[in-house]
């Protein structure tokens, strides 16, 4: 399944998978060699509130402000563009309350489809296949690991994530003897 | 509950999904054959034309159109509802949400058919669709009728990726679980979740900007569905007050469907101890709310009318209160506010009984609602020498006999497929109200070194 070495180790509880975080942190670590992976948010501690920066927000007005754009110049375009210019009444051909109700709708779906699109794109999903995961993360388990540990480092990991509480270690690629 | 584990929660609602008994066949069977005979229904107008309805000049929308309002507005039982309860972070909430947002999606595209149904020639739908073409007919941004083109699809695909998004988590939770085609099937579905902390940290950040953009959707549509009458210069329709009137009436009888749903779902998936009594109390307060905001704007609008004293409006006014729709309309106003408003303001009444006794009679009571805004004004317009009357012809009850059934399988359906409570979100309220000391000393501490 994986192509990528890992050792990890499999928690019950959060306190535990906080105390194996912050001993493979202090045994250092790097953070993006650290690997979690939770069945529940969890985002009260510190296991799991790694990577929290995303630009989601500003990408979704930005979507909608697209969106918005996008509706009024439909509207605009739907008016001006018929063949024979329809006769108004004496009013304007472009109105501009109603186009605002086309615009409004566009801007909000503008918005939505962005944050799907965001969402999509930044919590990288739509990778089926995995490197590093172990289906016990869905009955309940947090996975707490390292991506790419050196082999002679291979053993300390394994006592530092037992120590703190870990019920079972694993591993993927070169360590999946385990 | 308190003392479940995350393993029995996952068996209790997963449960559903592979326990199959002929009774549910039996029931589902039942819906199928009345969405059958609602087909041969509709094919039967198809082919003869909308002369098989009784829909006349000048009674022109009916049946169709008070199903479409009656079904856009029972969709505000969820996404709107669900967005509400999310933001506020009602905990209360997590087993509610699914089983609302659910209804919302269906009832939608169920009402989103109906302008489709009540074409003359449904295979010319497309013209609805507002681009600027050579055909002849001018797409009028003016006309409410393409406000809702728009509206409708902002609010369905909103609606359905809010409800898509926190069904990831559980869709990974049965391909964990299943094997062959199953796992397959859902290893799609999941999109590739893993539960990282990048992935639940951005999936709860959209689900925020969802709620946050959801609401206004949502309002707006059943304002502009309400703008679809208040635009037309007929009695009774032409009136300020109908686009709060229609929203507060649209999350009213969503309220009531949602209860009734819920209760199906406790009874028959027997999922007593997730829909407990205290979700009932609180809906049903909510309900109550409604129903007393309800009885405000009919109040409201009735006297404004009377006190007007405008004659075309009273003609229409008249035939509601003491003529030919009386009966229609006291038996609304019993449905949506005597029946319901003692039976939820007594708290010993407001047990499940009691709410789904009052919803039942919100959704019949909300359906005549409908039925009383558009038919009355239509028949009783402005010149009496063409005045009407409308009798509902048997295509059009199948029709709607047949959208009640549609509903309730695709609910059924869709209970077979996915937990109907959302299994991450229980468990994660489970942890929370366990484990709260650890989780705020933890956040604290992490607030501590970032300071």
């Amino acid at each position: 399944m994986a192509s990528v070495d890992s050792i990890y180790g499999l928690f019950s509880d959060f306190r535990s998978a906080d105390r194996g975080l912050k001993d493979l942190q202090a045994a250092g670590v790097r953070a993006d060699k650290i690997v979690v992976m939770s069945p529940e948010p969890f985002e009260e501690y510190e296991f799991a509130r790694a990577d929290r920066k995303t630009p989601m927000p500003w990408i979704a007005a930005a979507g909608g402000l697209i969106g918005g754009v996008s509706g009024y110049l439909l509207a605009w375009y739907t008016q001006v563009a018929y063949p024979s210019r329809i006769m108004s009444g004496g009013m304007p051909l472009v109105s501009k309350w109603p186009s605002g109700i086309v615009t409004y709708e566009l801007t909000m779906l503008g918005a939505i489809l962005t944050t799907v699109i965001t969402l999509l794109i930044t919590a990288r999903l739509l990778h089926w296949r995995f490197d590093i995961y172990d289906p016990e993360v869905s009955y309940g388990k947090i996975l707490i690991g390292v991506v790419d540990p050196s082999t002679d480092m291979r053993s300390e990991f394994e006592q530092r994530l037992l120590g703190a509480g870990a019920e079972k270690i694993k591993g993927t690629g070169r360590f999946s003897t385990f | 509950m308190a003392t479940k584990t995350p393993e029995q929660i996952n068996e209790d609602l997963l449960r559903p999904l592979s326990v199959v008994t002929p009774k549910y066949f039996l029931v589902l069977g039942f819906f199928l054959a009345v969405v059958i005979v609602a087909g041969a229904a509709f094919g039967h107008q198809v082919y003869a034309g909308l002369g098989v309805t009784g829909l006349n000049r000048p009674v022109y929308w009916a049946f169709y159109i008070t199903n479409f309002v009656f079904w856009i507005g029972l969709s505000h039982a969820g996404t709107l509802i669900s967005a509400i309860l999310r933001l506020s972070n009602a905990t209360w909430r997590r087993p509610v949400t699914r089983c609302a947002e659910v209804i919302t999606v269906f009832s939608l595209s169920i009402g989103a058919s109906f302008p489709l149904i009540h074409l003359g020639r449904p295979w010319l739908a497309f013209w609805l669709i507002p681009y600027p073409s050579e055909r002849g007919i001018w797409p009028n941004i003016r006309s409410p009728l393409l406000w809702d083109f728009f509206a409708i699809n902002t609010y369905l695909i909103g609606s359905v990726t809010f409800l898509l998004l926190p069904m990831l988590p559980d869709f990974a939770l049965i391909r964990d679980r299943a094997t062959g085609a199953r796992k397959r099937i859902y290893r799609i579905l999941a999109l590739g979740w893993r539960g990282t902390p990048r992935q639940w940290h951005r999936l709860e950040t959209a689900m925020h900007i969802m709620a946050i953009a959801i609401i206004p959707v949502a309002v707006s549509v059943h304002s502009i569905v309400s703008w679809d009458f208040a635009m037309a210069p007929v009695p009774m329709w032409h009136s300020t007050i109908f686009a709060p009137y229609f929203v507060a009436g649209a999350i009213f009888s969503g309220i009531a469907a949602l209860i009734i749903a819920m209760a199906g779902l406790r009874k028959f998936l027997h999922l007593e101890e997730y829909l407990k009594p205290v979700h009932f109390e609180n809906l049903g307060k909510l309900l109550l709310v409604m129903s007393l905001l309800w009885f405000y704007f009919v109040f409201s609008e009735r006297l404004t009318g009377w006190y007007g004293n405008e004659k075309y409006e009273m003609s229409v006014f008249w035939v509601t209160q003491r003529g030919s729709f009386s009966p229609l309309f006291w038996t609304m106003v019993f449905c949506n506010f005597i029946l319901p408003a003692p039976i939820l303001a007594i708290k010993k009444l407001r047990t499940i009984t009691g709410t789904v006794i009052a919803s039942i009679g919100v959704v019949i009571g909300m359906w005549l609602e409908r039925f009383l805004i558009i038919v009355p004004s239509l028949s009783h317009k402005y010149l009496p020498y063409s005045w009407g009357s409308y009798r509902p012809s048997v295509t059009e009850i199948l029709i709607t006999a047949g959208t009640f059934a549609a509903m309730a399988m695709l609910y059924m359906l869709f209970a077979k497929v996915v937990p109907i409570i959302s299994v991450w979100e229980l468990k994660g309220g489970e942890a929370l109200e366990h484990e709260p000391s650890e989780a705020i000393l933890a956040t604290t501490e992490a607030g501590a070194r970032a300071g």
